[in-house]
């Protein structure tokens, strides 16, 4: 038996050369991922909770890191880190993975540049000064957010944001004034209109059936408007139309207690065609 | 439950009915019926073009779609051009589509945007500032050079002035001004057009 790990990457903003970015964010991402912790008894495997055992690192033994090159005008140019305008109109473009021990891991050619052995020798050669500075920079973030865990201080990335860059489209919260809060609120309550009429009585039809309020029409037969009223992208729109429905329930229900006294209980909520209520001595009556 | 799609400043227009919407920083361009765009010619397929358009699928363009476009009278669209257009088709079920003319069939500025010049991306919200009416930028941009600027947007501008080197100046310029205020754009203008 063995684990099976996924990574995702989401891609929120480049300015090219997505092949290194992305191969530093996958190496370190699986470096710093905590998998839980297994015990194997023969046939028996325990797989225990982040709270039963701290979780434990996967066996990485080896960090391969991506270093591209845009090569112009035939190979007379060589780009390290290509970006975005460069990556566009460049000719050629080599990719090197490498690890810190100058190990290569992949090398990729693409374009329309043929290259000469002693290019993509140096080529190797810058690739392995770069991986050595970023790995020593991967290391130390990736100690620094173990220690900053382990002591209780702030980690993660929101904390990792810069927040007094230009780019951080951070605004200071504003102080809202609340001193004549009581009063408004004291108007609108006063404004408003009256709750609809609230029953306090239940009406008793016969010894066991009674009757509290009325209930609103049944609104299953709207659906379809409903689901048009939902469309409408504007919320002021929904908002007026909900208002609109609820003026028409109300309508309702107060045309129905005007008739209330004299006619027998409408059961307005109910679907049925016929409703009957049995009563002990008298014939059914019959409702709508 | 309650979910966050969108974070960003609420706004809100008590115009026409009201409206009220998140005003969020974004680059990633989602197509909208209506929306004028920029788009670059991919391909060639019978008597669609297909275009990107820089959301999750490629809009098709119709080569009828053009001003005084017959069958006979085919628009000269090559893969690699770029094209000003609007969406007659944009939802999330189905494929965006792209016409070059309006309602009554004129091209109303739209069409394939002409050779040379320079096309860069910025963000959703910096194309709306640059659209809105009597935007402070366009106005003292165009006291510097004369040039040729099409925004369309999905954040994409196109520049076309007199000289490579002018063309750049005022990409340099758009693209900062996202982040400049308007007394650092104002001082960077000054001394682009002392030396």
């Amino acid at each position: 038996q063995v684990w099976q790990i996924r990574l995702d990457m989401h891609l929120l903003n480049h300015d090219g050369n997505i092949t290194d970015a992305a191969s530093i964010a996958g190496i370190v991402a699986l470096c710093h991922f905590r998998r839980p912790d297994v015990s194997v008894q023969g046939e028996e495997v325990t797989v225990y909770t982040p709270e039963e055992r701290d979780p434990v690192p996967l066996s990485i033994h080896h960090m391969p890191i991506c270093v591209s090159f845009a090569f112009f005008h035939q190979g007379t140019y060589l780009l390290v880190d290509p970006t975005e305008r460069e990556e566009r109109v460049m000719d050629g473009l080599l990719v090197i993975a490498m690890n810190k021990h100058h190990e290569i891991c992949t090398i990729q050619s693409s374009g329309v540049v043929m290259l000469v052995q002693d290019q993509i020798l140096r080529c190797s050669k810058i690739t392995a000064v770069k991986v050595a500075e970023i790995t020593e920079l991967i290391q130390k973030a990736l100690e620094n957010d173990q220690k900053a865990r382990k002591e209780g201080g702030k980690f993660g990335f929101a904390e990792s944001i810069p927040n007094q860059r230009i780019t951080a489209f951070k605004m200071e919260s504003a102080a809202v004034d609340t001193n004549d809060v009581e009063e408004k609120a004291g108007e609108i309550i006063a404004k408003a209109d009256p709750p609809a009429e609230v029953f306090a009585n239940p009406i008793l039809h016969t010894p066991g059936t009674a009757q509290i309020g009325e209930g609103i029409e049944s609104s299953w037969g709207d659906l379809e408007e409903s689901e048009k009223e939902e469309e409408a992208e504007e919320e002021g729109e929904s908002e007026a139309a909900a208002f609109e429905c609820h003026k028409v329930e109300t309508e309702d229900t107060s045309t129905m207690k005007e008739t209330k006294n004299d006619e027998p209980i409408v059961l307005s909520d109910s679907e049925e065609e016929e409703v009957v209520i049995l009563e002990p001595q008298e014939l059914p009556r019959k409702t709508r | 439950g309650l979910l966050v799609t969108k974070c960003g400043l609420l706004r809100h227009r008590p115009a026409g009915g009201g409206a009220f919407w998140v005003d969020s920083q974004q680059k990633r361009y989602v197509p909208v019926k209506g929306d004028h765009v920029i788009g670059i010619v991919t391909a060639k397929a019978g008597d669609v073009f297909r275009l990107d358009v820089g959301g999750s699928e490629p809009a098709s363009l119709s080569y009828l779609a053009f001003e005084g476009a017959t069958k006979r009278n085919r628009p000269n669209v090559q893969v690699g051009d770029l094209i000003y257009g609007q969406f007659l088709v944009a939802n999330k079920d189905m494929e965006p589509e792209m016409v070059c003319i309006d309602g009554s069939g004129r091209s109303n500025g739209m069409g394939i945007i002409g050779q040379d010049g320079f096309l860069f991306k910025v963000s959703l919200g910096l194309i709306r500032k640059l659209l809105a009416p009597k935007c402070e930028i366009i106005q003292e941009l165009s006291q510097l050079y004369p040039f040729e600027l099409v925004l369309g947007m999905n954040g994409r501008i196109w520049v076309k002035a007199k000289t490579v080197q002018q063309t750049l100046i005022i990409v340099n310029i758009l693209e900062a001004c996202e982040y400049m205020t308007a007394e650092q754009r104002k001082q960077a203008l000054a001394k682009l057009s002392g030396t």
